[in-house]
């Protein structure tokens, strides 16, 4: 049996949302623009060394980090970005907005040297958001849909028992709404389904009322045969299209 | 209503050689014969030769004028055109040239004789057209007419169904030719299901609607200007099937009353005053009948089931049949337009009765049967004795006919070709003759004019 692919008639449930976090921390500062080191011999001049330090490294938005530096050999030393010359030791204070990576660059006749340190600002969890995306993973879970006979609106014991379960969940969760879309196979005319389907999603609202679920949280459509969920003509593909099925509405 | 309606006596056919069989069976029913005007065995027989064209440049819309005359006549049903590759080699451009004898000579045989000549210019087709008795030749012309208007190949073949309307109609004691009307119809072949439209002969298919949703069951508003249909329009968020209504002349929708529930199958009154139609607005699906703009709503059935496809009687206005699945299966019913007297259609064998759609002559039916164990095929009833007449068989499921304003036509959906396709034919099954061919086309509706 093939099932005709979800993603044709419902994209909501399938959209995948792919975040890409790309960190600046290795390509963001600029480099300080150097001055070209003299292509002369300089025997005696030994090459600067520097140290970059960002205590703490990690802090929360509005407050302070503090950079502190020690350099040897060096003439002229620049911290970036923001900050810019410096002494050959020191420290200062710092409060960036977002992460961020200070360079400091050292020359001196003996050539250049950079040191780098991080500063993370620590972004606030994502507000409402880690019980939403569960609700909807449960709904999928946890909801079940009820299937019909042959041109009937009747709810099976089988369908007793999935609705039992839909229920339970709808109980659980009062903020949830639901639409129940009725469906048909393929049998019947396009009319005399959109008929049907009405019948069966309305029989399945008030069994899920009968159970206890207010009324006001179900509304109902019927496609009738018009957004099957399997395409072949075989009684397997067809039990498949006889539903009333739970989409979740808020 | 007719209270024999439950004595219901079938005609046994036993069709095993195809439409041939059919055909000779059709012809036999004398009450067939008179509700479809069919069956005439002494059919007059024409010869419509090639129109002249005065120039060079007239010639493309000379042989399209000539070939659409001759289609439609053949479409007609009510005369047979002789094979124009037996005429004689001079074709007549005017009544002077018009020699009768070697019209009526065999091969050719023709009773009649359509001719004429077309001129051309850049802003100006000009057509002359006549019909003659060509066996009574010292007769005036039976049509004579002059057709001015764009050079267009639409206006060409525009005036050319007018003078094939104007010979059926003279020729047949004034019944309506079909050739101007127009079919509406169904197509998902850019995606979702939109109402289309197309010429009766499936020339110039066109959408109508742009709704991106599900449109469905299209039908005509009987002066042709509108076309209510099934459609899937959201409300505050909320999806439901709901009444849409589209203006011909405006080429928009226009309003039509919001009910609850799920709200199909919209079909017109004769004088298209009101609109009869399947709602659940109070529970299972009922019939209603509300004014054309959809307020005023009427319950008309009170039945456990779906109630659904109701057909107005066009003639008499006093009956609507429609589709109920109130005993178990879906079943044909016929009530009094005001929802009393409901009596139920009984066929020997059970299966699935729908798609019920009245002649315009108000005495015959064309349903589809999905008999046990079989596909849906179309049969056309007399709806007071009940006789039937099976129209298609053994060739995919034929579904939903239509008919055309001349009562000698049905278009249906058939799956014969491999895919869901609009075709027509005459009401006794012959002629099959499919309109549609890309992607999926369904539920076709036939203009009333």
């Amino acid at each position: 049996m093939k099932l005709a692919s979800r993603s044709l008639y419902r994209p909501g449930l399938m959209a995948m949302l792919v975040a890409v976090f790309v960190f600046a921390a290795g390509c963001g500062p600029k480099k300080v623009e150097q001055k070209p080191t003299p292509q002369m011999p300089a025997p005696a001049a030994a090459r600067p060394t520097v140290t970059l330090q960002a205590s703490p490294s990690s802090i929360n938005p509005g407050e302070s980090s503090t950079l502190s530096w020690n350099s040897t050999d060096a003439t002229q030393l620049s911290i970036a970005p923001e900050v810019g010359p410096v002494t050959a030791q020191g420290s200062t204070k710092v409060t960036p907005a977002a992460s961020i990576t200070y360079t400091i660059t050292a020359s001196g006749p003996g050539g250049n040297a950079s040191a780098s340190a991080s500063v993370t600002v620590n972004t606030p969890a994502p507000t409402p958001a880690p019980t939403e995306p569960s609700i909807d993973a449960l709904f999928l879970k946890e909801v079940r849909d009820a299937y019909f006979d042959l041109d009937k609106a009747d709810i099976r014991p089988d369908a007793h028992v999935a609705l039992a379960k839909t229920a339970e969940f709808l109980k659980n969760y009062p903020q949830v709404k639901v639409t129940i879309e009725g469906h048909c196979d393929e049998r019947g005319s396009t009319e005399y389904n959109l008929g049907l389907g009405d019948r069966r999603a309305a029989a399945v609202k008030q069994y899920l009322v009968s159970l206890g679920v207010s009324g006001d949280r179900m509304s109902t459509v019927s496609y009738g045969k018009e957004k099957p969920f399997c395409m072949e003509s075989t009684e397997a593909c067809w039990q498949q299209n006889r539903r009333g099925h739970f989409v979740k509405a808020n | 209503m007719n209270g024999a309606l439950n004595r219901f006596r079938f005609l046994s056919i036993v069709v095993l050689f195809g439409l041939a069989a059919q055909l000779t069976f059709a012809q036999s029913q004398g009450w067939f014969r008179a509700g479809t005007g069919l069956g005439d065995v002494n059919k007059p027989r024409l010869a419509i030769s090639d129109f002249a064209a005065r120039s060079d440049s007239a010639k493309p819309h000379a042989s399209l004028f000539t070939q659409v005359v001759r289609d439609d006549l053949q479409f007609s049903g009510i005369l047979e055109l002789a094979s124009p590759s037996f005429y004689p080699p001079q074709a007549p451009s005017v009544p002077a040239e018009l020699k009768p004898a070697v019209w009526i000579d065999p091969p050719t045989n023709a009773n009649f004789l359509g001719f004429g000549n077309l001129s051309e210019s850049t802003a100006e087709v000009a057509i002359e057209a006549w019909l003659y008795d060509v066996r009574n030749p010292s007769s005036q012309a039976v049509v004579g007419k002059i057709y001015r208007g764009a050079p267009t190949d639409a206006q060409v073949r525009k005036f050319a169904h007018q003078f094939a309307d104007e010979i059926i109609s003279k020729l047949s004691g004034g019944l309506p030719g079909v050739a101007s009307t127009q079919i509406a119809f169904v197509s998902s072949r850019g995606g979702p299901k939109e109402i289309w439209v197309m010429n009766y002969d499936g020339s110039n298919q066109r959408p109508l609607t742009s709704l991106k949703s599900i449109s469905l069951t299209p039908r005509w508003s009987p002066d042709a200007s509108r076309i209510a249909f099934t459609c899937f329009a959201p409300s505050a968020g909320v999806t439901s099937a709901q009444i849409c209504m589209f203006s011909m002349d405006t080429g928009k929708l226009v309003s039509f009353a919001r009910y609850r529930g799920t709200n199909i199958t919209p079909a017109w009154s004769p004088d298209g005053a009101q609109i009869v139609f399947s709602s659940s607005m109070q529970g299972s699906p009922e019939l209603y009948v509300t004014d054309a703009s959809g307020n005023r709503a009427k319950r008309l059935t009170f039945a456990n089931g779906a109630n659904m496809s109701p057909t107005w009687n066009p003639k008499t206005g006093q009956t609507i049949a429609f589709v109920s699945d109130r005993g178990g299966t879906p079943q044909l019913y016929m009530m009094n337009a005001d929802g009393t007297s409901t009596t139920k259609l009984d066929l020997p064998d059970k299966g699935y009765v729908i798609d019920p759609a009245w002649a315009p002559n108000g005495q015959l039916m064309a349903f589809s049967w999905r008999r046990p164990n079989d596909n849906y095929d179309i049969y056309v009833m007399d709806a007071a004795t009940q006789q039937l007449v099976e129209l298609t068989r053994d060739q995919g499921r034929n579904e939903r006919p239509s008919w055309a304003p001349d009562g000698r036509h049905i278009v249906f959906e058939s799956t014969r070709s491999g895919t869901r396709q609009i075709w027509t034919m005459l009401a006794d099954g012959s002629q099959p003759h499919q309109l549609t061919n890309a992607g999926h086309n369904e539920s076709p509706n036939w203009s009333s004019k």
